[in-house]
């Protein structure tokens, strides 16, 4: 494993875990409002105290100074951090103030709840896509290099002409012929059903061309000498040979498909409000406008980026290098 | 012309054809299977609902509807728009084109103008400064889509308020429009500039290797000719090929950024129609953007096929 892909590694972890433990790393819910915290700036934890010594890490509560301005200032309070207090691995005494580690939304929730709870639906329904297109793609793909002749013509044309369209257009008619308004399960399965729609051509053509050179090998022949069905030997002896050519797509479909949800639920077309998704957010910033004042409410875009460079990363360089995600999808 | 390139440009020319008429005929039997239309909004009785559904066309077959827009089509003649009352489709089309073409066309010309050359020097200079600035700059670049560096850029305009944020001004001349203009064409074009410069750079790097290219150099030709005539002219195949992919790219990319920084593009005018289920303005859009792709992947492969003949006997 080369130094880049081990980070990109660690960085993936990080993901998973802050998603999968979001209840327990985040200080509130990710819908719970706080109407005298609207668009409060991050509170970051401070080490060295009033007297200029380092002490423990403490947080310094805000208090609203005007609310038509939005304008906070910390008390005077110094409110140390506590590990592992109910079931949270980082929270104060709330009584004494809540904690932002982010900041607010425009309307009082806490954004880094948001985007760890985010992080959930966005990456969740990117990698349901990207399963949902690999089979697709490995089923196509599959029959395709494997009976060669006319269906794999006539695969392999249907594959091309998807291949070339802008595909976020494609998500988009797709999705808008489905009602527009929708529970957030529905939108979780509708969305990885379009976006698997529109990305299993990249992964059909990769496995044609893999199945169709395997397939004239010798331990090939060697299977069908001793008698072995074709079913058997496409799934037990060609698509396992596909395995690389797998992973590294799905480095590449991921990406693709994190930034199509951001882009749907931004427009209107994914997640409903209140829900939290990263696309969730950012529409959010992007409505309110208060883009000047609050800085903070760009992190969702931020982690979408990290986690297109951390697939990235983790992709072979080859891949990363000559297809950018936005050509997937 | 060989005749191998005759017949190749004939064989793409037929299915940039196909291409447009599956797009527009998936368009609108998918606008027209929508749930709801443009009526359910308003409240009417189901009897005023059935009148204005006959006026229209609405309660015919779909293959009828499907025939009757064809029909229509072959004439130029892409109906009436139901989210814009009174307003034909083929008006409100040409109102926008323009729009998305000035913001394409810029975004390409940038991204060449960028990608290539960096590309060439960050290939043939692999340990200076300049090539580590470019490779690192572009890495990042390849991270942020166009639906996030629009964001980006807004929330940066508006903080130092150096461009203005967002819409296209109906007056104040070129001047004006070219101000507006910044913000979406770098949105866009920067990532499609990244792209390239990476493919140049790899291109460029293999093309360096080549036999022909070590010849050049054993003759004695100058490095910089060596660089910007025999190995540039190699390594244009492989990122010429991707032209085509990249016009796809540029019209995915400006969806975002039209409706992000409100430019009045047809990706836009696509967007409200899908909402507003005007099934006639979704078609005539789809068609459009059809005929643009595949007008850019035909020309793409021209190009291709000018630069080395050998792609138009492949095909």
């Amino acid at each position: 494993m080369s130094g880049n892909r081990l980070i990109g590694a660690a960085l993936l972890a990080g993901l998973i875990v802050a998603a999968v433990f979001a209840p327990a790393l985040t200080p509130h819910g990710p819908l719970s409002q706080f109407t005298d915290f609207e668009n409060a700036p991050p509170m970051r934890p401070h080490i060295i105290a009033a007297d200029g010594t380092v002490v423990w890490p403490y947080v310094r509560p805000l208090k609203l100074i005007d609310r038509l301005e939005r304008r906070f200032e910390a008390t005077g309070d110094e409110v140390p951090i506590r590990l592992f207090k109910d079931g949270v691995l980082l929270s104060i005494d709330e009584s004494r103030g809540p904690w932002f580690p982010l900041g607010t939304d425009p309307l009082g929730r806490d954004a880094f709840s948001r985007l760890l709870f985010g992080a959930r639906l966005s990456l969740s329904v990117a990698f349901v896509a990207s399963l949902g297109a690999l089979l697709i793609g490995v089923a196509v793909g599959g029959v395709a290099g494997f009976a060669g002749g006319r269906p794999e013509t006539i695969l392999m044309a249907i594959a091309d002409f998807v291949l070339v369209l802008p595909a976020i257009y494609v998500v988009l008619a797709l999705r808008a012929a489905m009602p527009l308004v929708l529970s957030v399960p529905q939108v979780f399965w509708t969305l990885s059903v379009v976006l698997a729609a529109a990305g299993w051509p990249l992964v059909a053509r990769g496995v044609r061309g893999i199945i169709a050179a395997e397939r004239r090998k010798e331990y090939v022949e060697a299977a069908y000498s001793m008698g072995a069905a074709p079913s058997r030997i496409l799934l037990r002896h060609l698509v396992p040979a596909c395995t690389g050519f797998l992973l590294s797509i799905e480095t590449m479909l991921v990406p693709a498909f994190v930034i199509s949800e951001g882009t749907l639920t931004l427009v209107g077309l994914g997640f409903p409000v209140p829900s939290a998704s990263w696309g969730a957010m950012l529409r959010d910033a992007w409505q309110g406008a208060a883009f000047s004042d609050a800085p903070w409410l760009m992190a969702p875009a931020a982690a979408v980026a990290v986690t297109v460079l951390v697939m990235q990363l983790l992709g072979s360089r080859d891949a990363a290098e000559t297809v950018s995600p936005r050509q997937t999808v | 012309m060989t005749p191998h390139l005759g017949t190749f440009i004939l064989r793409r020319a037929v299915s940039a054809i196909v291409l447009v008429l599956v797009v527009s005929s998936a368009a609108v039997i998918l606008a027209r299977l929508a749930p709801g239309d443009h009526l359910s909004e308003f409240e009417l009785t189901p009897a005023q609902i059935a009148a204005e559904r006959h006026r229209l066309g609405l309660d015919a077959p779909l293959y009828v509807q499907y025939f009757g827009w064809l029909r229509r089509v072959a004439r130029f003649d892409l109906g009436e728009s139901t989210r814009y009352p009174g307003r034909k489709v083929s008006d409100l089309i040409a109102e926008r084109i323009g729009n998305t073409a000035m913001l394409g066309l810029a975004a390409l010309v940038l991204a060449t103008a960028l990608g290539i050359p960096l590309g060439v020097l960050s290939a043939t200079n692999r340990r200076g400064p300049l090539a580590l600035t470019t490779r690192v700059v572009s890495i990042v670049l390849l991270a942020l889509p166009p639906v996030i560096l629009s964001l980006g850029l807004l929330f940066l305009a508006s903080t130092t308020g150096w461009f203005p944020v967002g819409g296209l001004p109906s007056s104040g001349g070129a001047e004006a429009t070219l101000r507006h203009l910044v913000l979406p064409v770098l949105a866009l074009g920067l990532p499609v500039a990244a792209t390239l410069e990476r493919l140049q750079s790899r291109a460029m790097g293999d093309a360096l290797r080549h036999p022909s290219v070590q010849a050049a150099r054993a003759r004695g030709i100058p490095q910089r000719r060596v660089v910007w005539s025999h190995a540039l002219r190699l390594s244009l195949t492989p990122v010429l090929a991707v032209y085509g992919v990249i016009a796809a790219t540029l019209i995915s990319g400006s969806f975002a950024v039209e409706y992000v920084m409100t430019w009045p593009g047809l990706g836009r005018l696509l967007y409200d129609g899908l909402i507003a289920r005007d099934a006639n303005v979704v078609a005539g859009c789809a068609a459009t953007g059809a005929a643009v792709l595949a007008t850019g992947i035909l020309l793409a492969d021209v190009a291709l096929a000018a630069a080395d003949p050998r792609v138009a006997g492949q095909r």
